[in-house]
């Protein structure tokens, strides 16, 4: 799905940011070649503050060449439709909340979004169980509160606060691990454009340009669901997994590999074939029929996403390299694969014995990994 | 006006039918020709009536082979519809001008091998950019709004046709020439009546053939010798659905609602929609405010906006509606497609239209048969082994499926699998019946077969559908078959009910037997229900868990119907194994209730997979002190329900019963006694005496096999008087010659 910085452009980015010295550039510095050759082509209409018209952003993150013969790398590969449905959410007085389970380049497409409409992608707000009020409206800061008195200089403000202030694009990650009542401090900000500082009696609006980002995993348990008042706030763009089985198998492989390295685990030859077979049952199960189509299947409670598969194989391949014989079997992968599948154990062991049975058993070549199957989920 | 009015168009195209009134308005001509068969001239009036309400098709098919045959959809928003509704109200001579239905019927049997038609707007699409010709065609045509001019655009439009004409000839397909010679003919007589004050709409591809200069001994040429079928016309009402269909005027398309709502909206067609959108889903208990309803259609037009469109389209507006409405997701989506994108308008045709081929086929049929429709009731016996009556069979039951409910089965005097009764009465309401039932096909068979197949789509009870593939064997349907089974098997596979499975399986392999009876190609449907089975097995273990005394009772007829249909499959000895498996973890896993393991160590029992020793341990181990009475009278009432002759048999059994009984505390007595009594009760009175007696005399007071004999019997055994009776049970098992087998049919 995302196309990761490949070494040359990070060593572009460097050589145009010397002085960031950053582990992680942020995207605007990353891409300022990019964002700025953009800027220079683009003749068409901008709202106020944008940096480029919403075209110019589309085709920031779809990638493309330009009229003076700029190539600009793709940032998110995925339907058309999605990115230029979040660009125009953004163009409109609607906030953006990009929905999507676990490795579907949800936060990578804010932050792009964010550095191509404002320039900045930094506004950031990380949402988390334990993200307070303050982290979305303002906070104090003591001492000037306890030395003056409440004043504008007393006041902290939020990212969303200074976004709303400069009209900029503020982002917040994870919105549904938030808590309810944080979440809810959003919909005045969202409805009124504006955060009322009942302490001094003031209130910050927002200026044109002002908009907000939100990510949220569509398919995790344990999240506080949005109240009504808040969804209706949002245009709601679903991240699709990985359309073909190829790219799936493509991401984990690539994914998989990076991890091995960083973990130091021996490299393993020929896991290719297993990742294959890794991406096959996620894929079927997720989407509830067989890669030929031809058979339809109950799907599992569990997310089964990218993300999975790839924890999946690197726990294989850590178990081939230090138990095994440095050979990814399917004896390596099979307890990770059930771990994944059966996350209710009435419900889903039913649902993984039934594929097991009437369509791992009949696969051709597929004997193994039917037999280790068994043999865990006995 | 120098010359006939062309107005090429896009069949379907709601912007071209707006063009079409806009420029007849206009222009005012005394004629108007459109493409469509000659033959419906005649059938022009019908138009005009009250009762027709598009989408309506006209339809020709040959008289000797109704299976043979075309039609020409016809919606409200059709450029065809609109000039012929704008020709008979204004009082203009309406015609239609294509190659008769005669010529083309009888051609097209040849012509249907032809490669792909060259797609001339896909090609001015690319041209322009598009990736998707239907959105170039929407974005210069469609969405356009009148010009100063109305006949500009169709002007334009001949040019460029022109252009593309001239690279592409007749496009790969020579049966065009034929038909633009034949309108060419059509067009100048039409000329000779009433001069220029003519106007064409046929296909935007024939516009150039029409303008250009032939002559008319050329096009006399190319049309003599045509190949001739004798063919009858009429109007059938259509459904939005079938519109998408590609037929008659080639041309399917994808969103026939929309188009629909298109034409008829007068203004703001997408704020419209969007509002109507909102309203399904309101229907629907989403929750949809007008602020939805205001940001979906400045989402709309902000997306069409950076697309560069002049205006939303289909696209943009389901984009919108994804992202406003639906919440990202696509299962909404889907309801919307299904009732407003395509639409579930019916049409209507007055009654006075001729009768539909499917009635002729009908009757053709019914006479073929010798079953005349009567509207007195009457009994019908049928032998199916007869090839007249087997035929009667299969039409009845395709009647059925019709939902022309001409015969209803009848309970047969006769068992026999070869017998069917009917009951048979013709009420005049079935002719109307009839008449529907022609959307679905041109003859019996054919209409059948894709009636079974929308049912099978529709249906969502897994009941539903096996009982539909049933009917789909004895009405002998085989194109149906695999549609049905495909539904099956996906409903199967979601179905997550063991009860549900359970229940479609006896049907299924009873079909699968009647299909083997009667020689019929199962072989989809054996895997379907060896597919079925897994998942029975699978999800039996899971589910008998936890029930209560209701559900246990339910999931033991389940069972009992599951284990007799396993042995009907083929390649049973796998599955037996398997099931036997599944019923020996039934029979030992504490959390299913008493009466399932009892009924499951009986099947084992019954089968011989396991010893009476292993019985009588399962057996000792149920009624073991720790276990509550009840649960143990529900595993009694498991494996001895149905028949007491094991306990008459086998006495270890008998004693443990017996001595659990006699170990029951006093106040639990009074709450297993109801249970037992169900049990027991349910025992012919022979059994019961005899168990009586068994337990009155003790375990163990029996000697031997030979001298105390059979209980219920004296002691000792009359040899002589027991033989007299094995020539009798020698006939009964049919021991003899086929000639006393014959005599033995009495007794079956």
């Amino acid at each position: 799905m995302t196309v990761s910085e490949t070494e040359s452009e990070n060593r572009q980015s460097r050589a145009e940011c010397v002085a960031e010295e950053a582990l992680r550039p942020h995207a605007e510095h990353a891409f300022a070649g990019e964002l700025a050759a953009l800027a220079a082509v683009d003749d068409r209409p901008r709202p106020v503050r944008w940096r480029l018209s919403p075209w110019a952003v589309a085709t920031y993150l779809l990638g493309g060449v330009l009229s003076d013969g700029t190539v600009i790398t793709p940032k998110y590969v995925g339907p058309r439709r999605i990115v230029e449905v979040a660009v125009t959410t953004l163009a409109t007085d609607r906030a953006l909340l990009l929905l999507g389970v676990p490795g579907t380049a949800k936060t990578w497409v804010s932050e792009h979004l964010a550095a191509a409409v404002s320039g900045d992608s930094t506004l950031l707000v990380q949402g988390t169980a334990g993200t307070p009020e303050e982290a979305i409206r303002y906070g104090w800061n003591y001492a000037q509160l306890l030395a003056h008195g409440p004043s504008r200089d007393a006041l902290v403000p939020s990212p969303v606060m200074r976004a709303m202030a400069q009209g900029m694009t503020a982002r917040v990650e994870e919105l549904t691990r938030i808590p309810a009542d944080v979440q809810d401090t959003l919909i005045t900000i969202l409805s009124e454009k504006t955060l009322p500082i009942p302490e001094l009696g003031a209130e910050t609006q927002a200026v044109r340009g002002f908009n907000l980002i939100a990510t949220a995993n569509d398919r995790d348990r344990g999240v506080n669901e949005l109240s009504s008042a808040l969804r209706r706030r949002f245009n709601t763009v679903v991240l699709p997994l990985p359309a073909t089985a190829e790219d799936e198998v493509d991401i984990v492989s690539r994914r998989v590999d990076q991890l091995g390295r960083s973990l130091d685990l021996p490299s393993v030859p020929d896991g290719m074939a297993e990742i294959h077979r890794v991406v096959t049952v996620f894929r079927e199960l997720r989407e509830g029929v067989t890669a030929d189509g031809r058979t339809k299947l109950k799907s599992p409670s569990g997310t089964l996403s990218t993300a999975e598969a790839i924890s999946v194989v690197t726990g294989g391949l850590a178990l081939a390299a230090h138990f095994g014989d440095g050979v990814l079997r399917a004896s390596d992968v099979a307890a990770g694969v059930l771990g994944s599948v059966v996350r209710d154990p009435a419900a889903d062991r039913v649902i993984w014995q039934e594929y097991l049975e009437t369509v791992v058993r009949e696969r051709d070549g597929w004997k193994d990994f039917y037999r280790a199957c068994r043999e865990v989920s006995a | 006006m120098t010359g006939p009015l062309l107005l090429g168009v896009r069949h379907h195209g709601p912007g071209s039918a707006r063009a079409v009134r806009a420029a007849l308005e206009a222009a005012r001509p005394r004629a108007v020709l459109v493409e469509g068969p000659p033959e419906g001239d005649a059938l022009l009036g019908l138009a005009a009536d009250e009762a027709m309400r598009p989408p309506v098709a006209l339809l020709a098919h040959v008289v000797d082979d109704p299976a043979r045959s075309a039609f020409w959809p016809m919606a409200e928003f059709s450029p065809e519809w609109v000039a012929l509704r704008w020709g008979l109200e204004h009082g203009a001579q309406v015609r239609f001008i294509d190659l008769p239905a005669s010529h083309s019927l009888a051609v097209e049997s040849a012509e249907e091998e032809g490669g792909p038609r060259v797609d001339p707007l896909g090609s001015l699409a690319e041209a322009a950019g598009y990736d998707d010709p239907e959105r170039w065609w929407e974005d210069v045509v469609e969405h356009r709004d009148a010009a100063a001019d109305p006949r500009a655009p169709f002007a334009a439009l001949g040019e460029a046709m022109a252009v593309l004409r001239e690279a592409y000839g007749d496009g790969g397909h020579a049966v065009d020439l034929v038909r633009e010679a034949y309108m060419r003919t059509q067009m100048r007589s039409a000329v000779r009546e009433f001069g220029d004050q003519v106007a064409v709409v046929c296909g935007a591809w024939h516009v150039p053939a029409l303008a250009g200069k032939f002559t008319a001994a050329a096009d006399r040429a190319l049309l003599k010798g045509l190949p001739k079928v004798k063919t009858e016309l009429t109007w059938v009402p259509w459904t939005h659905r079938r519109l998408a269909r590609r037929s008659g005027y080639g041309a399917g398309i994808d969103s026939p609602g929309w188009y629909g709502h298109l034409f008829s909206a007068p203004d703001r067609p997408v704020e419209r929609w969007m509002t109507k959108v909102a309203g399904l889903l309101r229907a629907e208990d989403r929750q949809v405010s007008s602020a939805h309803v205001i940001e979906a259609v400045r989402l709309a037009g902000t997306l069409a906006a950076m697309r560069g469109r002049p205006l939303p389209g289909l696209a943009e507006t389901t984009d919108a509606v994804r992202a406003v409405m639906c919440e990202g997701s696509d299962v909404p989506l889907g309801l919307i497609r299904e009732r407003l994108v395509v639409g579930e308008a019916l049409g209507e045709v007055p009654d006075a239209a001729p009768a539909v081929p499917l009635q002729r086929d009908l009757v053709r049929t019914q006479r073929g048969l010798r079953l005349k429709p009567e509207a007195l009731e009457r009994e019908l016996e049928l032998d199916l082994r007869k090839e007249t009556d087997a035929g009667r069979s299969r039409l009845l039951h395709r009647l059925r499926l019709l939902g022309i409910g001409w015969g209803e089965p009848a309970q047969s005097r006769s068992t026999g699998t070869f017998r069917e009764s009917w009951r048979l009465r013709w009420e005049p309401e079935l002719s109307v019946r009839v008449a529907e039932a022609g959307v679905w096909g041109t003859t019996v068979s054919g209409a059948a077969t894709a009636k079974a197949e929308s049912d099978a789509a529709g249906a969502t009870a897994l009941g539903a559908i096996t009982s539909l593939a049933e009917l789909c064997l004895l009405a002998e349907l085989p194109d149906a078959l695999p549609v049905v089974m495909r539904a099956l098997a996906d409903r199967a596979a979601l179905d997550t009910d063991v009860a549900h499975l359970a229940q479609a399986l006896p049907a299924l392999a009873r079909t699968l037997r009647y299909g083997d009876v009667r020689g019929t190609t199962t072989a989809g449907l054996a895997e379907v229900a060896a597919g079925l089975a897994e998942r029975i097995c699978v999800g039996l273990p899971p589910a008998c868990a936890g029930l209560d005394g209701d559900g246990a009772a339910e999931m033991r007829t389940h069972l009992d119907a599951v284990h007799a249909a396993m042995g009907l499959l083929p390649d049973p000895d796998r599955l037996r194994e398997r099931w036997c498996g599944v019923l020996g973890r039934l029979a030992s896993r504490d959390t299913v209730p008493g009466l399932i393991r009892g009924r499951a160590v009986r099947l084992l029992l019954d089968d011989g997979r396991i010893a009476g020793e292993d019985a009588a341990r399962h057996m000792g181990l149920a009624l073991s002190p720790g276990t509550p009475p009840a649960d143990a009278a529900a595993w009694i009432e498991g494996f001895v329900g149905g028949g007491g002759m094991l306990l008459v048999h086998d006495e270890r059994l008998l004693g443990l019963v017996d001595g659990w009984l006699t170990s029951v505390a006093p106040d639990a007595f009074t709450d297993v006694l109801p249970l037992l009594r169900r049990t027991f009760a349910a025992y012919e009175a022979g059994v019961r005496r005899t168990l009586g007696e068994l337990v009155r005399r003790g375990p163990g007071v029996r000697t031997g096999p030979g001298d105390a004999g059979v209980p219920g019997f004296g002691a000792g055994l009359d040899a002589a008087r027991a033989d007299a009776v094995l020539p009798l049970v020698a006939l009964l098992l049919g021991r003899h010659g086929s000639r006393d087998l014959c005599r033995s049919d009495s007794f079956a």
